[in-house]
């Protein structure tokens, strides 16, 4: 079947064709379509009947002639050749090179859909990641194997805080980074692959680098395939090669809407804003790619980028997300507005994993409470930081004004630092420290009393 | 035999004769198990519980004659299964990493030999009933199994096997039944998922489920055999609270049903319980657990499966006369995978494109929840436990609105808290339990009869201080009176001392009953010392900075239940931290109070 090209296009409409008198198709299968110019295009099997098969084309059905259409079921789902020859290369949301260097030949070609990782052999992921950003590390710690979305929105620095990450991130006791980096990028704009490429080349890890780009003025269709090439890629690096592989993928909210442009086109039933109601699912197929098994050295730790609809992080896109990853880092229009970089808001941003890949045997014994204190001392001072907004900050009480100083002070030195500070873990502490003792011990109810004996220097009310 | 006619996503049409609704089907080169859920003609259209890509229409197909169902018997305890019951671990074994489709092995292990220990009671010919115990295997140390008969037999025991090793597939009995054919008996059974489990009678519930959670057992407490509904965003702390419910939990069995969530949480649960000492037997808590996952990346028809996969399971274990706890997380994923059927079938969406019939499925499930007399004569329970994922923390969305209406005790998380670190988020205001008297005749007759009044006074505390924040949110604390002032004060000292519980600290993460009364009768206390002064005219802001606020606000983390004794002589030293300021106030009718001025 494989050899037969079949000219019975029956309709063609958005994106979606309709073959007709093609029995016997295997569903899910991957097209060939040659128009009338010759040109190629790619498609995938969606419903398959006797007597009618229905194929999305990834490059949309334009220009298509149905009498002088030629399509050929090529009997397998979409695939990727793997080999070592990977690294460094530059490939489309399909898999096929972009950097004008010969496509990669392997007998190896791996269906981009994966197959659910059984629960019962995964690892636990437990290393810390330093990634040298305090906010994160301190507050909002990384593990090997986690999967952590940065929620952004439209102008704020996300780019620059994901690429800081891919430079910094190693492991407590490495001396430089032993990731491999997968990365890519959907919908995304030619600026941005730009910043990143220069990031990487800047960084000296480009041969360590695996890029997969479908940018904003590319094939819709093609996005719905990149982050499951990448992810190909990204499993093949880690569970073959034994790679630790840092996936960062950038625009998820890209990606959604190319979800929901194909569900319209299919007739799917919208759920929440127009949304299919298997977004879920279908994210889920994504980031539950992350992870480590039993056995296998590698590794797959995932930083998905997406950008908040107008801020709102109830949307579906970030919500559903929030449900899936383990955590968050959320970036906060107001800090970055006040020149904080990196503007991460500390108080919604999370990370489930923390609480097992730090503290004793692990960083430092103090850290899981020094993180808690800093959690509720911030959040008592954005309390009183709110009521010197309504009757000044003259009329709050000597306590109160130390919370609004620890605010400033806390915003200014801990969660803000250079874009080329390389902070370790200690001195993310050591720093947490000092802002604490800007606080009377009676407030630090959250840290233990031999640990305020130890790191707490309490000068007493000034 | 029949054939694929179309494949649409997980629906499958078939032309397949005779088939029924809900009969199991085999499908295809690769053998992909799934579900009649339609029938016109002779075509049937079926949900698979795999991914069908790679079918072709043409492809064979064939009736299975029998609804999806578990297998009941010894070898459940300890496992972790699928959606349909297929035992990950040795699906893991036979395919690797990854679940590869079409991977059939039986629930049970058949190779497994089990120490059946017959009843005494037993003679040949007695009559002999659905749900009898014909006898008990050990399976773990901490849990006897129960060999029941299945519970539509009828009949009389014309043979059982003597004392002996046998496995699940072995024949120990022989029953003749009512229309003269002779069946045979194994140590296990098959029962339909979607068929609640036949018992004698519906009976009151009236212990309390004890988690250790003080927030829960002193608030908001649910019974064994209730039904109970934990709604959060994410980022809320479901997981942990739940986790925490699963390890402290006063259940003999407990039933996890990951149903889309993510791996790693069920890896935690896999590779944590194990080391976890169970705090009412001393045994690994893994011996009493079992777990049901169906991740968030697996085929999400068996996501619809897997909670009546996790509830049959828990009903045959209250058949057992155990009390079982079920946790299902989250039933906000198994109505949206219900959404996502009822989509490719075409049926008129209602509201945010659920089914009608939502309402309906959500309480039948809840339904199967209870405290039961069970065919065989005994008492046991199934208190189901249902985590709701309100898209964006909207509560008033289909699934948490309905389920509220199905439920007694309602543990509502707050995002505000979470974010604050408050945990566990459980928000005072906005949870409630419908069990609170049946729960004080509890706590009176084994703890303190002034439960009740305790707990109505703290939450009264509660209330006031949220009106008085409210002020204070506008206009300062300044504003309000010394006796508000510590009123808030005396709130605030609840929320920190009491209802704020570490699950990572050792020594915080359980708390006993005895334990929990006594933190908040001792906070009380404090308030009403304090309040007393204040009426005499002793400034709040002098009361603040007692010591003692610091120091009953550690008390939690720093005692243990079993470290009653030195908590309780902590507690007995309020009154004098009191009576040494009172002397002041009491003799002078204002003590220092002038030189330090009262607010107005």
């Amino acid at each position: 079947m494989k050899n037969i090209e079949f000219r019975t296009a029956a309709s063609a409409q958005g994106g979606l064709v309709v073959m007709a008198g093609v029995p016997g198709v295997s569903a899910g299968s991957r097209v060939s379509l040659r128009d009338h110019m010759g040109r190629l295009r790619n498609g995938l099997v969606i419903r398959s009947a006797d007597d009618a098969v229905l194929v999305e084309v990834f490059e949309g059905t334009d220009e298509l002639d149905l009498e002088r259409t030629w399509v050929r079921f090529l009997d397998e789902p979409f695939r990727l050749p793997v080999s070592r020859d990977i690294m460094g290369r530059v490939f489309n949301g399909a898999g096929q090179p972009r950097d004008g260097r010969p496509p990669i030949i392997s007998a190896d070609r791996r269906d981009v859909n994966g197959e659910p990782l059984n629960p019962a052999a995964r690892a636990y992921p437990r290393e810390f990641i330093q990634t040298g950003i305090s906010a994160i590390d301190g507050m909002n710690a990384l593990t090997r194997g986690q999967k952590l979305p940065v929620f952004s929105g439209g102008g704020l620095p996300h780019n620059r805080v994901a690429a800081q990450i891919v430079r910094q991130a190693k492991l407590l006791g490495e001396d430089a980074a032993e990731f491999v980096v997968v990365f890519a990028a959907f919908g995304a704009s030619h600026a941005d692959a730009r910043f990143f490429q220069e990031s990487f080349e800047d960084s000296g890890v480009l041969n360590k680098v695996v890029m997969f780009l479908n940018l904003a003025d590319e094939p819709v269709i093609e996005r719905l395939l990149t982050p499951r090439a990448a992810l190909t890629a990204a499993e093949y690096l880690a569970f073959d090669l034994d790679y630790h592989v840092l996936v960062v993928m950038t625009d998820m909210t890209a990606y959604a809407e190319a979800l929901r442009e194909v569900a319209v086109l299919r007739g799917d039933v919208p759920a929440r804003k127009g949304y299919p109601g298997y977004l879920y699912s279908d994210l889920a197929e994504i980031y539950e790619r992350a992870g480590r098994i039993k056995h296998r050295r590698g590794s797959i730790t995932m930083i998905p980028v997406l950008s908040m609809p107008s801020d709102d992080i109830t949307h579906p896109i970030p919500d559903l997300t929030g449900y899936i990853t383990e955590g968050q880092i959320v970036l906060s229009r107001e800090l970055a507005n006040q020149g904080v970089y990196p503007p991460v808001a500390v108080l919604p941003s999370l990370s489930r994993l923390m609480k097992d890949g730090v503290g004793k045997n692990f960083t430092r014994e103090d850290h899981p409470h020094v993180a808690s204190q800093l959690f509720a001392s911030y959040a008592k001072a954005l309390e009183v930081r709110g009521l010197a907004a309504i009757i000044g900050a003259e009329e709050l009480s000597e306590g109160d004004r130390r919370y609004l100083r620890f605010a400033e002070q806390f915003e200014r030195r801990f969660i803000g630092q250079g874009e080329d500070e390389d902070r370790s873990v200690f001195e993310t502490l050591n720093l947490a420290w000092d802002l604490l003792s800007m606080l009377p011990p009676e407030a630090l109810i959250r840290v233990s009393e031999d640990e305020l004996a130890k790191y707490h220097k309490w000068q007493g009310a000034e | 035999m029949g054939k694929i006619l179309e494949i649409n996503g997980p629906l499958v049409k078939l032309e397949l004769r005779e088939s029924v609704l809900g009969e199991q089907v085999r499908v295809g080169a690769i053998g992909l198990v799934g579900e009649v859920i339609g029938r016109e003609g002779d075509s049937a259209l079926a949900q698979l519980y795999e991914d069908t890509a790679g079918l072709r229409p043409g492809e064979a197909a064939q009736g299975l004659g029998w609804p999806l169902s578990v297998e009941l018997g010894p070898g459940l305890l300890g496992a972790i299964f699928d959606g349909v019951q297929r035992p990950l671990h040795a699906v893991w074994a036979r395919s690797g990493d990854r679940i590869a489709r079409g991977v059939a092995v039986p629930a049970l292990p058949r190779d497994r030999a089990w120490h059946f220990v017959p009843s005494p009671a037993w003679r040949e010919t007695c009559a002999l009933q659905g749900g009898d115990v014909l006898g008990t295997v050990q399976e773990t140390a901490s849990i006897q199994h129960r060999i029941l008969t299945p519970p539509l037999l009828r009949g009389e025991l014309i043979e059982l096997a003597p004392e002996g090793d046998y496995t699940v597939e072995d024949v120990i009995g022989r029953a003749r039944l009512a229309d003269g054919r002779i069946d045979k008996l194994h140590l296990f059974h098959r029962w339909p998922v979607r068929t609640p489990r036949p018992f004698r009678r519906r009976d009151h519930a009236v212990q309390p489920l004890l988690t250790g959670q003080r927030i829960l057992d002193t608030f908001y407490p649910l019974l064994k055999g209730g039904k109970a509904a934990i709604p959060g965003p994410f980022g809320a702390g479901k997981t942990m609270l739940q986790q925490q419910i699963a390890r402290w939990c006063n259940a003999e069995i407990v039933i996890y049903v990951g149903c889309g969530e993510r791996g790693n949480e069920l890896t935690d649960v896999l590779e944590f319980m194990p080391e976890l000492m169970d705090p009412h037997t001393g045994r690994p808590l893994m011996e009493r657990t079992l777990l049901v996952a169906n991740t968030s990346n697996m085929p999400v028809v068996a996501r619809e499966a897997s909670v009546y996969v996790g509830i049959t399971l828990a009903e045959y274990f209250r058949d057992q006369g155990y009390d079982v706890v079920m946790v299902a997380d989250s039933t906000s994923r198994w109505a949206e995978a219900l959404r996502e059927v009822a989509g490719r079938l075409g049926q008129m969406p209602v509201e945010e494109g659920y089914p009608a019939y939502l309402g309906s499925r959500l309480a039948a499930f809840y339904e199967r929840a209870g405290r039961v007399e069970t065919l065989a004569g005994g008492h046991g329970s199934v208190t189901l436990i249902g985590a709701v994922s309100p898209p964006g923390g909207d509560f008033s969305e289909p699934v948490t609105s309905h389920t509220k209406e199905i439920i007694q005790t309602f543990w509502a998380l707050s995002k505000e808290l979470a974010d604050a670190r408050h945990y566990p988020s459980v928000d005072w205001l906005e949870s409630f339990s419908g069990y609170v008297p049946s729960a004080a005749r509890w706590w009176a007759e084994h703890i303190d009869p002034g439960w009740e009044a305790a707990r109505a006074e703290a939450l009264d505390l509660l209330a006031a201080s949220e009106e008085l924040q409210r002020i204070v949110n506008l206009v300062g604390v300044e504003a309000l009176s010394s006796e508000q002032r510590w009123t808030l004060e005396a709130a605030g000292l609840i929320k920190e001392g009491l209802l704020q519980q570490s699950a990572i600290d050792e020594v915080d993460s359980f708390a006993s009953p005895q334990k929990q009364y006594a933190l908040l009768a001792a906070l009380l206390d404090i308030h009403r010392h304090g309040l007393k002064l204040v009426k005499l005219g002793a400034p709040a802001r002098r009361l603040i900075q007692l010591p003692l606020l610091a120091q009953a606000r550690r008390w939690k983390s720093q005692f243990a239940s079993d470290q009653m004794d030195e908590l309780r002589a902590r507690i007995a030293g309020i009154p004098a931290v009191f009576e040494a300021l009172a002397e002041e106030y009491e003799t002078g009718g204002g003590g220092r109070a002038g030189a330090e001025g009262v607010p107005s």
